[in-house]
């Protein structure tokens, strides 16, 4: 009941965010109405991110405790996380065009490491599928998830690392916390959408946990009935 | 394509694929539930 509250209030959420985003902030001065694109592109980069990191924490939850709740925690991290890696490439790639000339730039790091983020955390899923064993899937899934988390701050820090076509973060930086770079009514908008955004993650985080936890439930039901079936010979000799 | 046709393709394409996402899970959660059921 308390999901189905959750599901509700960030659908609500996301709509008002969006009209808002859509109808009622003015656009931007030097690029228009593309740059309407940025509220759902950044929330879904940081849910990116953290979608990785909860992937990559909830590994070594496994590795250390060998709980396969947490393994169920990680899948349904990455899953989530490689949805919102595609809509942050996605929005990007529609923004990129209007105001860059291009929608995509091999030669840019943010853009390319970004790609890579999403090729990891697709692996993950179909190195997930490689064997039956619920133990030896989680132990494979929670180094690969570990491993490919160092690719969360490359993304991030790349743009200040190295020169690109991408801008440097607005507000995300240290400095710009107190002080970003963007008008309030624009960063208004932006924070309610991530906040939107992430109670929308969260319940399909609760959810796609429960259909990962039936999903093993399912597997082990399977696994039990071919020994059971298997036995039932022997003892009827 | 104008800007706005821009914007339309990215909300379109992201709100659009969360609602899809949701309404796939719930799909799946249901099979692998009646699955279950079924089984007992």
């Amino acid at each position: 009941m308390k999901t189905r509250i959750l599901g509700f209030v960030a659908l609500v959420a996301v709509v008002t965010v969006t009209l808002v985003a859509l109808f009622v902030v003015p656009p931007d001065r030097n690029q228009g109405d593309a740059q309407r694109i940025m509220y759902p592109h950044v929330a879904s980069a940081w849910l990116a991110y953290l979608s990785f990191g909860v992937t990559a924490l909830a590994g070594i939850g496994w590795l250390w405790k060998r709980d396969l709740r947490f393994d169920a925690v990680a899948h349904a991290a990455a899953e989530i996380g490689v949805m919102f890696t595609a809509f942050a490439i996605w929005g990007g790639m529609m923004w990129g065009r209007p105001i860059w000339g291009v929608f995509w730039q091999w030669e840019d790091p943010r853009l390319t490491t970004t790609a890579l983020l999403l090729a990891l955390y697709v692996g993950y899923l179909l190195l997930r599928r490689l064997t039956d064993d619920p133990e030896r899937r989680a132990t494979r899934a929670a180094i690969v998830g570990i491993v490919a988390a160092i690719d969360i701050p490359i993304v991030h820090f790349s743009v200040e690392w190295w020169r690109g076509l991408h801008q440097t973060a607005t507000i995300a930086a240290p400095d710009r916390v107190l002080n970003p770079a963007a008008p309030m009514q624009f960063v208004g908008t932006l924070l309610g959408t991530v906040a939107a955004f992430t109670l929308t993650w969260l319940y399909l985080m609760i959810r796609r946990y429960q259909l990962a936890r039936a999903e093993v439930a399912a597997e082990e039901r399977v696994r039990l009935d071919r020994l059971m079936s298997a036995r039932t010979p022997e003892v009827a000799q | 394509m104008t800007d706005a046709g821009f914007v339309i393709a990215a909300y379109v394409v992201i709100i659009g694929g969360l609602a899809l996402y949701t309404i796939l899970l719930w799909r799946r959660l249901d099979a692998v539930r009646g699955r279950d059921d079924e089984a007992r």
